[in-house]
């Protein structure tokens, strides 16, 4: 009788508790799913913010510019070259000259000139994505009703040639070269400090040290090191790269002062600084593949007499290698992101020609979009949108590599 | 041949080698360069107290700076001598909460529903778009926290109530970027709870509820606290997505909506122009990030201890 009343008291509720079990696996899936939407969103946001109509008022007729009856874009470098000369003050010409002489510019570069200073686009208004596509009878009417003059382009920010361009004030012809060879260099002298020595100590942690006191404190200093906000490993590279070894990182140890470098603000500084960020994580990495690399391969080469140094450069780092280029790829991808580091640093806020030595002054794809991004005018959004694609192509190009190599030459033993 | 000659000739031919460890100068320079290398992330952290110590020292030494002022008074001005921390704390601790609120409830029910309901087809879709979300760099956030969701909140709340820059949009979406952190150290922890404790459970009646709340959640507590606090302090050194959203100039205020600079963004903001070495700027920059610095470091300890101290041995 007792016995019964326990298992009636146990169903009793077991309707209730199954509700709240459903109940609350719809409210899990909901949150996984409010994740998924934030991704979609972010993505969604970026394409919108990349593409639309633009309305663009020239302040001077290009149709007035053909001479002799060749339209200005089929002149050649030096009818164009007459034209800018014509149509600037010589002051302002003479200084583009001193900047870059005319010489050596290509006709494509002259041409984006005459764009910029003689025909100079002004952009009286930019839609997304989003309106562009729902009310394009809309824009197209209040354009013709308050710019008569302008002229309304649907346009994609993100082309061939934006990806081509240097960087330049006017948002129609802006382009993210400068950025992206920036960020190309940044990251050669994070790869050149952060690869060897982060393989060493990580070679060094699992193969050599001893538990002592001393290789525990490396350790947990390296597990501390990958947690220090970036922002910090800025400070310190602007207090040590750019103020200390100022003499080494703008070049002048090696008597190239250039007059257009910023003291230490240098592709140089800005690449070892990342390095420094990196350094952790290619170390924590490294350490995993190491691990995961059998004893019983140590002892075999150990036992054919192998010493030490032979037995990891011959056994362990061939069967880790996957696993440590996988995890230098992912933070060298970290490293491409960063942004606050680099602004610490001191990264240019204009600068139009490419870095072309380790002493240039810097600006990379991220500061790139961050300095656009912070200036109040649409267009200059829909910029900040288009470099976005860029470095998302460029970080989803080096994942797919990462996950290809371990893929395909990752070992399982 | 018989046997003893042989054993004879092998003992012979042993005693010929040399059997004293050789002295090799390569393996000796190798070993050395490797010990170097794992010893110079000692000397990042060195550098880093250093470099931050040195030019804080300065900063409080400077007759404009009062340690018991800048800890009572309300404003940051540093060119008129102000120092009053609050309103750079306060901000930093208000988008913090904000990105903690979401990203807390969110990764816990995400790193539950990977572990415990998710079928294996489900999570290898879901995995990658977590990992996808937490390679995403910072700027990008910040670009999507001032074009969606401040227009959204604006759009929902009221153009007045809500500034173009406010401390709210920045925080959400910070919470959205800590997610992932959050739910992989979570659902890592979730996971190494045994099977055997599971199955104990249903076989005494529970529900799939029961058994993942009462019993996983319980078990694997002090991974969960390690990875709030890994995420707490993830959030007070995120700087793009402040300095991008959250907005420029110290304010002393507890509303949401409001723009208010917090200490990354300050330091991004006053470093992006030309700073002149030793000028009360300059300093400053070095005290805010050292005590950055301190807070985190002591934030990513505790949570390391937790792990370590807490963590609950299987069989």
């Amino acid at each position: 009788m007792k016995e019964k009343a326990v298992v009636q008291g146990f169903s009793d509720n077991l309707e209730a508790r199954n509700r709240w079990g459903v109940i609350w696996q719809v409210l899990f899936q909901a949150s996984t799913i409010v994740g998924i939407i934030a991704l979609v969103a972010l993505m969604l946001n970026i394409i919108n913010g990349a593409f639309g109509y633009v309305a663009y008022q020239a302040r001077v007729d290009p149709d007035t510019l053909a001479v002799d009856g060749v339209p200005l874009t089929e002149q050649s470098k030096e009818q164009l070259l007459a034209l800018l000369k014509s149509k600037i003050s010589s002051g302002a010409y003479t200084t583009l000259d001193k900047a870059k002489p005319f010489a050596d510019r290509t006709r494509e570069e002259v041409y984006q000139l005459v764009v910029e200073r003689v025909i100079r686009p002004d952009i009286v208004g930019v839609w997304n994505l989003w309106p562009s596509l729902t009310q394009a009878n809309e824009i197209r009417a209040t354009v013709a009703q308050e710019h008569p003059d302008a002229e309304l382009d649907f346009v994609s920010w993100l082309t061939r040639s934006f990806v081509a361009r240097p960087q330049t004030s006017e948002p129609l012809t802006a382009g993210v070269r400068t950025a992206i060879l920036g960020s190309l260099w940044t990251i050669l002298f994070t790869i050149l400090l952060a690869f060897p020595i982060g393989v060493g100590a990580a070679i060094y942690l699992e193969e050599y040290a001893a538990d002592n006191w001393l290789n525990r404190v490396i350790q947990t200093n390296i597990n501390n090191l990958a947690g220090v906000p970036s922002i910090i490993y800025g400070i310190l590279g602007l207090a040590i790269f750019v103020r200390t070894l100022e003499p080494l990182t703008s070049g002048e140890l090696f008597g190239l002062v250039d007059p257009t470098t910023a003291n230490g603000r240098t592709v140089l500084s800005a690449g070892l600084t990342l390095g420094l960020l990196v350094l952790p994580i290619i170390i924590i990495n490294a350490q995993e593949a190491i691990r995961a690399v059998p004893r019983s391969l140590r002892n075999a080469s150990f036992g054919v007499g192998a010493t030490k140094w032979q037995t990891v450069w011959s056994h362990v780092l061939p069967n880790a290698l996957p696993g440590i280029l996988t995890g230098t790829i992912l933070a060298i991808s970290r490293a491409i992101g960063e942004t606050a580091p680099l602004v610490v640093v001191g990264a240019s806020t204009a600068i139009s020609f490419d870095p072309n030595s380790p002493f240039s002054k810097f600006t990379t794809l991220p500061i790139q979009i961050y300095q656009w991004t912070a200036r109040p005018q649409d267009e200059f959004r829909s910029l900040a949108a288009a470099s976005i694609l860029v470095l998302l192509v460029l970080l989803l190009s080096l994942n797919a590599t990462a996950v290809l190599l371990r893929n395909r030459f990752s070992r399982r033993f | 041949m018989t046997g003893l000659a042989l054993e004879k000739s092998v003992e012979k031919k042993a005693s010929a080698i040399n059997l004293r460890r050789k002295r090799r100068w390569g393996e000796t320079i190798i070993q050395s360069l490797l010990f170097f290398s794992g010893f110079f992330s000692i000397f990042t952290t060195i550098a880093i107290v250093y470099e931050l110590g040195k030019e804080a020292l300065l900063f409080f030494q400077m007759p404009q700076v009062n340690i018991l002022e800048s800890l009572t008074t309300t404003e940051w001005v540093p060119h008129t001598g102000k120092f009053g921390v609050w309103p750079l704390l306060t901000s930093t601790l208000m988008t913090t909460a904000i990105a903690m609120l979401i990203a807390i409830p969110l990764g816990m029910a995400v790193a539950i529903y990977l572990s415990e309901y998710a079928d294996r087809r489900v999570r290898s879709f879901l995995k990658p778009i977590l990992e996808v979300l937490a390679g995403i760099p910072t700027i990008v956030y910040g670009y999507f926290a001032l074009t969606f969701m401040t227009p959204i909140l604006r759009a929902i709340l009221g153009r007045d109530v809500v500034q173009i820059y406010n401390m709210a949009s920045a925080g959400l979406v910070m919470g959205i970027l800590i997610l992932p952190l959050v739910t992989s150290m979570t659902e890592d922890a979730l996971s190494a709870v045994p099977r055997s404790l599971r199955e104990a459970a249903y076989g005494m009646g529970a529900t799939k509820l029961e058994v993942a709340v009462q019993i996983v959640v319980p078990a694997a507590l002090s991974g969960i606290a390690a990875a709030i606090i890994v995420g707490i302090s993830r959030a007070i050194g995120e700087t793009m997505i402040v300095a991008v959203a959250a907005g420029a100039g110290p304010n002393f205020t507890l509303n949401p909506f409001e723009g208010a600079e917090t200490i990354t963004g300050h330091i991004v903001r006053i470093s992006g122009g030309d700073l002149s070495y030793n000028s009360i700027d300059y300093n400053s920059l070095f005290a805010l990030g050292l005590f950055l610095f301190l807070v985190t470091l002591t934030l990513n300890m505790i949570s390391q201890a937790i792990v370590r101290r807490f963590r609950e041995v299987y069989e």
